[in-house]
């Protein structure tokens, strides 16, 4: 039997995972104009890096290499491929479309790679939990929310704070404006990728652990639930993705506690669940929750 | 064609340019003019001529447009400019302030300043405060507003924000595309005002205009581009005195306003002035 309290927490915790996978998406769409298909492959690219590395250098050591290697993948991947042709704000669309193919290449050397395994991550939680009052939670889940969150804060601050940040944020709103200030287009944007990447990698670990039975080849298409989360928190906005998370972690872990409940939905509604979420959403605010016009005035 | 002045002093000089957008749509011919230091150089034409297309080339965004310089050569002192990339223009102290004003609007005033300070990558925090205290003596409502988001403010207060934000890169030579357009007839003299202001300190200015009157009355000299090509250049009151820029330009009266921006015909070829 579990209560509203143990699907909040669990809610919270889904919500902060998918907080780290749609953070990096919406960074991209941000920097590029890119949607980015490939990010549940970097994902999947960052756990099994983590699952092969375990052993030889330890979680830490694992995790450390995995986000820096997917970072440089995904940062690779922009500045080598998707912006070969220097700064172009006209072709995104056919970018997005790139990605696609990216993700296909990754996507099938990692199945071939798993097969049908279930990869440990070697994380320290294990399947150990906590009381916390009167929830029992696992300690994964714990370490989801506070790492997503001191690390989501990172990311807000470097936003906010550094000189990337706001070269992102002047070139999101106007990129030949920005140019003529000197921004560096192509070295912002693809630290963005390599940004989203490191996240993207490091979501892996917390998707991977327990109560997951461990990285499979389908990890990648559980953090599909980030794009329902990105869009109907405005594609562009970083504030919008988190309250999009959120609200789709919460969605899925209310649907899932209260099944039987819900039976006339039929079985395995928690996987539509965020989808459903997002077009009412949408239906109600066609721009997601933060994709609101900005106040301007001409 | 002078030497190379020394680099103190350096002129801006465009030599024979050709401009072309797609590979196929010449938007510049055989273009040249010099903007020496420390003058007000004023650049007149209707719509389409190619005003902007030359400010392009100079600071390298021609590229974002697909477009490309596909003869003649820009430089700016002994630094070439042509084909590089916007972070050169920008370096090398040249700094364009584009039509329309671009602000960015949904960030603070304070941080659409820091961002005119981007390209020249770390500086000392005096010369970031010495930056910002100029703009600020120069548009002391801009200093009130530190915390508001661009999109906030009037036409009049982004254009002075826009000009302010290109100051925070300490121009040596300051490209305006249009500053007049879309303001009402006080503000555009209190630009008038601001760019003199801005030259007297030092600053070079290339100041691209339909509104003929305002920038005659500040430019030292002046070119008309047509279709493309320079049409008419010379000392600025010369050039005002002449019948192709009194009638086409300035309208009958004398050109005070905005409303003077005209939709003039392209056929009048007189040799320069």
């Amino acid at each position: 039997m579990t209560s509203l309290l143990d699907n909040v927490f669990n809610g919270l915790a889904l919500g902060a995972v998918y907080a780290l996978v749609a953070l990096g998406f919406v960074i991209i769409f941000k920097a590029s104009g890119v949607m980015n298909f490939a990010h549940g492959s970097l994902l999947l690219l960052g756990g099994y890096l983590t699952a092969v590395l375990h052993d030889d250098l330890g979680f830490a050591g694992a995790l450390a290499v995995s986000v820096l290697v997917t970072a440089a993948v995904a940062g690779a991947m922009d500045r080598f491929l998707l912006q070969a042709g220097g700064p172009d704000p006209h072709t995104a669309h056919v970018q997005t479309i790139v990605t696609i193919g990216v993700d296909i290449l990754i996507l099938t050397d990692l199945s071939r790679r798993i097969g049908g395994d279930l990869l440990s991550l070697g994380d320290p939680w294990g399947d150990s939990v906590s009381g916390l009052g009167p929830v029992t939670v696992a300690d994964s889940r714990i370490a989801a929310i506070v790492v997503s969150a001191v690390v989501i804060a990172g990311v807000f601050a470097l936003f906010r704070y550094t000189t990337w940040g706001l070269s992102l944020r002047a070139s999101a709103e106007d990129v030949e404006a920005a140019a003529l200030m000197g921004v560096r287009l192509v070295r912002v944007r693809m630290l963005a990728w390599c940004l989203a990447g490191a996240l993207a990698a490091l979501a892996a670990v917390f998707l991977a652990a327990f109560p997951a039975p461990g990285l499979e080849r389908t990890t990648g298409q559980i953090a599909l639930k980030a794009f329902p989360a990105a869009i109907l928190g405005g594609m562009a906005s970083p504030p919008g993705a988190l309250a999009g998370s959120l609200l789709i972690g919460m969605t899925e872990a209310l649907v899932a506690g209260y099944q039987s409940e819900l039976h006339v939905l039929g079985e395995g509604f928690g996987d539509v669940a965020p989808y459903a979420v997002m077009v009412l959403v949408l239906l109600v605010r066609p721009t997601g929750l933060f994709g609101g016009k900005a106040a301007v005035r001409v | 064609m002078p030497e190379a002045p020394p680099d103190d002093e350096p002129a801006l000089q465009v030599e024979d340019l050709d401009v072309t957008y797609g590979r196929a749509v010449s938007a510049l011919r055989s273009v040249s003019l010099t903007v020496p230091h420390g003058t007000v150089v004023a650049l007149l034409g209707a719509n389409g001529a190619g005003k902007t297309t030359l400010l392009r080339a100079v600071s390298g965004t021609l590229r974002l447009h697909r477009g490309a310089v596909t003869a003649g050569r820009i430089h700016y002192g002994t630094t070439e400019l042509d084909g590089r990339d916007p972070v050169a223009a920008v370096r090398a102290g040249v700094v364009q302030v584009p039509e329309g004003r671009r602000v960015f609007a949904g960030l603070t005033v304070d941080e659409n300043l820091r961002s005119g300070g981007l390209g020249l990558g770390r500086r000392r925090p005096d010369q970031v405060a010495r930056a910002r205290e100029r703009v600020f003596t120069l548009f002391p409502r801009l200093a009130e507003r530190t915390r508001q988001a661009a999109g906030l403010l009037s036409g009049g207060e982004q254009q002075m924000l826009a000009i302010g934000r290109a100051l925070m890169a300490a121009p040596r030579l300051l490209l305006l595309d249009e500053p007049s357009l879309g303001l009402a007839p006080q503000m555009v003299h209190r630009i008038a005002e601001v760019v003199r202001e801005i030259n007297a300190q030092g600053t070079a200015v290339l100041l691209v205009e339909q509104n003929a009157g305002m920038a005659l009355s500040l430019a030292d000299t002046a070119h008309v581009l047509e279709v493309g090509e320079v049409r008419l250049s010379g000392p600025a009151d010369e050039l005002a005195r002449t019948d192709a820029v009194k009638r086409l330009y300035l309208g009958e009266t004398s050109g005070e306003g905005a409303e003077t921006a005209q939709r003039a015909g392209t056929t009048e070829g007189q040799g320069a002035a």
